[in-house]
């Protein structure tokens, strides 16, 4: 029996249970500490302080040399009613992620339904399109991905070709933007290789039972391939979007660090760079840290109540 | 309502069908990859041909590109860079194979009190963005005196910041079978030396799958490199790189590629060498068997 699962729920099925061995318990809980010691103290130094710490900043006055004055909700007050950068900013990244993580997971999803029944060739094809994941988050390919959709770059010359004129991708509001998004879409592979083991765990049975039934090949990919392969679906989809909210290098290259033209490629951690660690502003880039968590959870949230309606786990009866 | 159409579901495609598949799988790889023959090329072009020649390729190859780009930026050599880019990365790739790997075992093979809650914790920061923590970190780096050394980027993933690996070895681990470990505490082996002896040996492959992903996130990593470094005689070949955004001159592009692609060549020799790993790897992340 296969399980296809995700970590969080592989998290709740490992619930503590009681050690019921007399001897030498104690002993091995103690063992159990000392390996976890290392975890236990970047949890607390560097992950629950830490959090503490840039609540308790976000309500204060702070630029790192003088210490901080409080100044209660000043710091929430000013980014949501009186800065246009931070709206720009809140703009850009969530046009980004609706066009970029829907994009990407379609091509990785239909390149996996391509590649799943290929006989000869699947691994060197998994491979290859697997590549761009590990690159494209590099400086290098950043700055390519910079002059070939520049005035007069590769994607400019194509485009006059065909007649179309865009004067280059990078100066152009709007534009920038979707370039920045392929190329998070060029990194379809890492989702494409979890689809594919997703597709290759799909019993065999399934599909032969529906051809016996008369079932098409489109009705197989609805009623089979769609359900089976949801738990997949929705661990990529929580995964890449988390991610993309979190996009920093390619807008930085892009925009030369400015997050231009006109702020359309001003994400938000761009922006938050900006206010702490450009502009001195530790206070009110914790507490645009904080909005940006509180929002990363509740589009999480909202992804897992959502699932419920669609996303379907074949041995939830076993549980 | 399901459609009665004879058609060729579940038997094998037709051989045109394959060679369509193919055709279309050859025509998208060569799309993809021609940011990087791009790459190539125009890390080898005259400098007047980079914007003014349409080919892709050179007119002649212009090696000086690279001899300009060994000399790096800032009186500081792309071998100085090249040292200090391995040295955050093979301190990164240290601290995290010995790190989550403890933690993996505790929380696989271990009893302790609140295990469940913790190991759900340890889920959860897997989704956190690194923001949330950013800016009290780096206080307390400022504090210790570490802002621009290399132990900010460093020291974390001694403490096993990288939840992710953590996971990946847990779930290698259980599926790992128990009787060796049975037999190994029959004969006297502590939980100690059951990990050192008998665990960690057959955990192999999910630590090197461990290391290289350290390595190659490390190597392209700009974000935390761009706040806590800041002398060039520090600064790894992507902080040269970004040096690079700022200046717009196209005269530079050439030798500006040509560091690209020694920035680059490391990751993919070790995608050529550990395609299998990764590969692995990243599908395990999302489903297990």
């Amino acid at each position: 029996m296969t399980t296809t699962d995700i970590p969080v729920q592989a998290a709740r099925a490992q619930s503590p249970e009681p050690s019921r061995k007399p001897r030498g318990k104690r002993e091995r809980e103690g063992a159990a500490w000392v390996f976890l010691s290392p975890w236990v103290l970047g949890a607390v130094v560097l992950t629950l302080l830490p959090m503490a710490v840039s609540l308790y900043l976000s309500f204060t006055d702070y630029d790192l040399f003088n210490a901080p004055r409080w100044v209660g909700f000043r710091n929430y007050v000013q980014m949501f009613t009186e800065d246009p950068r931070y709206w720009r900013s809140v703009g850009a990244t969530l046009t980004y992620v609706v066009i970029a993580v829907p994009l990407q997971l379609a091509l990785a999803l239909a390149v996996a339904l391509a590649l799943k029944s290929m006989r000869r060739g699947k691994a060197f094809y998994r491979s290859a399109f697997y590549a761009p994941s590990l690159l494209g988050a590099s400086m290098s390919i950043a700055l390519v991905w910079r002059a070939v959709f520049n005035d007069g770059g590769t994607v400019d010359n194509v485009l006059s070709g065909m007649g179309v004129h865009t004067g280059g991708w990078v100066n152009k509001p709007g534009w920038a933007l979707l370039a920045v998004a392929l190329l998070t879409v060029w990194q379809f592979g890492a989702p494409m290789v979890i689809f594919l083991a997703g597709l290759q765990q799909i019993p065999a049975e399934l599909y032969e039972a529906a051809a016996v039934d008369g079932a098409s090949r489109r009705r197989q990919f609805i009623s089979i391939t769609l359900p089976m392969l949801s738990p997949v679906l929705f661990f990529n989809l929580v995964l890449q979007t988390i991610q993309a909210f979190q996009v920093f290098t390619p807008a930085f290259a892009v925009s030369g660090g400015k997050g231009g033209p006109a702020d359309s490629t001003l994400f938000y951690t761009l922006y938050l760079y900006d206010r702490g660690f450009v502009a001195s502003h530790m206070g009110y880039a914790s507490a645009m840290a904080w909005v940006l968590l509180i929002a990363i959870g509740a589009v999480t949230a909202v992804l897992f109540r959502t699932s419920r309606s669609w996303v379907f786990y074949a041995n939830e009866g076993e549980r | 309502m399901t459609t009665t159409t004879a058609t060729t579901a579940g038997r094998r495609p037709l051989p045109w069908r394959r060679v369509a598949l193919h055709a279309g799988c050859l025509a998208a790889l060569l799309v993809m990859l021609y940011p990087l023959a791009w790459l190539v090329a125009t890390s080898l072009k005259p400098a007047d041909e980079v914007i003014a020649s349409l080919n892709l390729l050179p007119s002649k190859l212009e090696w000086s590109n690279y001899s300009t780009a060994l000399d790096g930026v800032d009186d500081v050599s792309v071998g100085r860079l090249l040292s200090n880019s391995l040295l955050i990365a093979g301190g990164a790739v240290l601290g995290n194979v010995i790190s989550c790997s403890l933690a993996a075992y505790a929380f696989a093979r271990l009893r302790f009190r609140f295990r469940g809650p913790l190991f759900a914790f340890m889920i959860a920061t897997i989704m956190l963005p690194h923001h949330a923590v950013l800016i009290p970190q780096y206080i307390i780096f400022n504090q210790l005196g570490m802002v621009n050394t290399y132990w900010p980027l460093i020291l974390p993933k001694f403490l096993a910041t990288e939840a992710f690996f953590v996971f990946l070895i847990v779930q290698f681990m259980r599926g790992l079978p128990r009787e060796l470990e049975e037999a190994a505490r029959i004969d006297g082996c502590g939980p100690f030396r059951s990990f050192f002896l008998v665990v960690l040996p057959l955990t192999r492959p999910a630590l090197i799958t461990t290391a290289i992903f350290t390595f190659i996130w490390t190597w392209n990593d700009f974000f935390t490199q761009l706040i806590y470094l800041f002398s060039p005689e520090k600064f790894t070949l992507t902080l040269a790189l970004r040096s690079f955004v700022d200046a717009s001159s196209q005269s530079a592009f050439g030798p500006m590629f040509a560091m690209s692609v020694i920035a680059l060549l490391p990751i993919v020799l070790f995608f050529l060498a550990f395609q299998r790993f990764l590969v692995e790897g990243m599908a395990n992340s999302g489903v297990k068997g």
